[in-house]
């Protein structure tokens, strides 16, 4: 049975680990290849690296930040943020990344994520989406790192993303994000329901409980930041909670 | 550890900088190559493989390499075959039909049921069974859609669970087949590369 994987995730910034609220106000939390490994130590079973530079220039140092913990990690790393083509990916994958995710270009460019997959394979294909609760219900896309909403239904999205051969979604609550208040469960059981796919939770863990409810509300992984980073909680006592929940965890 | 140089067959679609990175890990140098002749007589060859079967396939035919991996794999030559190396290894699969995979494994990789999430991505437990002296219990890190079902004849295997049981590697001598990922399974994947290097160059130094 396939255990329910637990994965912490690094926003980095010109090559520095960062952590904000609702995607701004950022601030240091390290440096990536050394979390990365700690993480590792710790028992993680995958490892997200989310390239939230502004600019290209700062952005140049992610394929260099990407090799660095691609040498040391032992575990599967997925790469996103800035992604433009089916090229940024194989560059990526050439330099360490094991899955790519995109988002806002996916959103941009029709047929980019089925061509990614053609290329690739649904197995590297990520379809990152961050999604805001919209005054009408339901929830609506957001891109460039949440400073723009779209009119697309965040579901729909998903659903038609999987159909074009996104092979995961990296489902992230642009409302909950940072703000430790749990996952958006709603969200996320709508996403489930609506895709065959495995779904990553993000946005809004505080606490294991948190985790454990995501888990319980059927999402295939948990991903979370600033319980891990800053020593709250190590990978190992989340799991260690999980397990004692009756939940199928590496250990 | 002295000399333990290993190819790595290039395919465009592999995650090659990981498998390399967790061959050097391992304790291997690892070499990429696309060179038929060398690959042939190597004392120890890794196939990689991510994506679809027909691409994977057409490439080995345009690099000519397809024969000098046959040719190794019947003579049991030191060969570790990853995800889709593994299911290269078949007779063939329902991802792509029509193309003929390598053909060492009389068996068809078929899809995992619907009632599961496809891909499986993730941890799985995997248990050998009897026979297997490379393959030990543990979880290990999956990113497939296809699947081998039956244990192929002549081969040791073990196997997980995803909606079926289904077989997660197979072993014969020094050839390992695994459908997961030893170079991003932890200390498990570790531990197998590591085993299966020991068993491909001997306790010391290179060997055929």
């Amino acid at each position: 049975m396939l255990a329910k994987r637990i994965i912490p995730c690094l926003d980095v910034n010109a090559g520095r680990v960062v952590k904000g609220i609702r995607f701004a106000g950022l601030r240091d939390a390290g440096d990536p290849a050394e979390r990365a490994l700690v993480y590792d130590r710790q028992g993680a079973d995958e490892l997200v690296m989310l390239d939230v530079s502004a600019t290209p220039e700062q952005r140049s140092t992610r394929l260099e930040t990407v090799r660095r913990i691609r040498e040391r990690l032992s575990i599967p790393l997925v790469v996103g943020g800035g992604v433009r083509s089916a090229a940024d990916v194989g560059v990526l994958l050439e330099a360490g990344a094991d899955k790519v995710a995109v988002n806002t270009a996916a959103v941009q460019s029709p047929g980019l994520v089925g061509e990614i997959a053609a290329r690739f394979g649904s197995q590297c294909t990520v379809l990152a989406l961050d999604a805001a609760r919209s005054p009408a219900g339901g929830w609506q896309v957001v891109i460039r790192s949440g400073s723009r909403r779209t009119t697309i239904d965040a579901v729909d999205w998903a659903h038609r993303a999987v159909e074009s051969g996104a092979g995961e979604i990296l489902l992230t609550s642009f409302d909950r994000d940072g703000t430790r208040a749990g996952y958006d469960l709603e969200l996320l059981g709508a996403v489930c329901k609506r895709v065959a796919v495995p779904v990553i939770a993000s946005g809004g863990a505080a606490e294991p409980a948190h985790l454990l409810e995501a888990l319980q509300a059927g999402a295939d992984a948990v991903l979370a930041a600033s319980i891990f980073h800053y020593g709250e909680y190590s990978v190992s006592d989340v799991k260690r909670y999980l397990a004692s929940r009756k939940i199928e965890v590496r250990i | 550890m002295a000399n333990r140089k290993v190819l790595v067959v290039r395919t465009q679609t592999a995650n090659t900088a990981s498998v390399l990175a967790g061959l050097r890990r391992a304790g291997a140098q690892p070499v990429v190559t696309r060179d038929p002749q060398e690959l042939l007589l190597a004392p120890a060859v890794v196939l990689p493989g991510v994506g679809a079967m027909h691409p994977a396939m057409r490439q080995l035919q345009e690099d000519g390499m397809t024969g000098a991996l046959t040719d190794r794999l019947r003579a049991g030559r030191a060969t570790l075959a990853i995800c889709l190396g593994l299911q290269l290894m078949a007779a063939g699969s329902e991802e792509s039909p029509g193309t003929a995979g390598l053909g060492i494994l009389p068996v068809t990789a078929r899809r995992f049921d619907s009632a599961v999430r496809i891909p499986q991505l993730g941890w799985n437990r995997i248990e050998p069974g009897a026979g297997c002296r490379l393959l030990r219990s543990g979880h290990a890190y999956f990113a497939n859609s296809y699947c081998i079902e039956q244990p192929p004849r002549g081969w040791f295997a073990a196997y997980a669970d995803h909606g079926k049981r289904f077989v997660a590697a197979v072993e014969q001598g020094n050839v390992l087949g695994c459908q997961f990922h030893p170079e991003l399974s932890g200390a498990f994947g570790l531990d197998l590369m590591s085993r299966w290097l020991g068993a491909a160059f001997g306790k010391g130094g290179a060997s055929c």
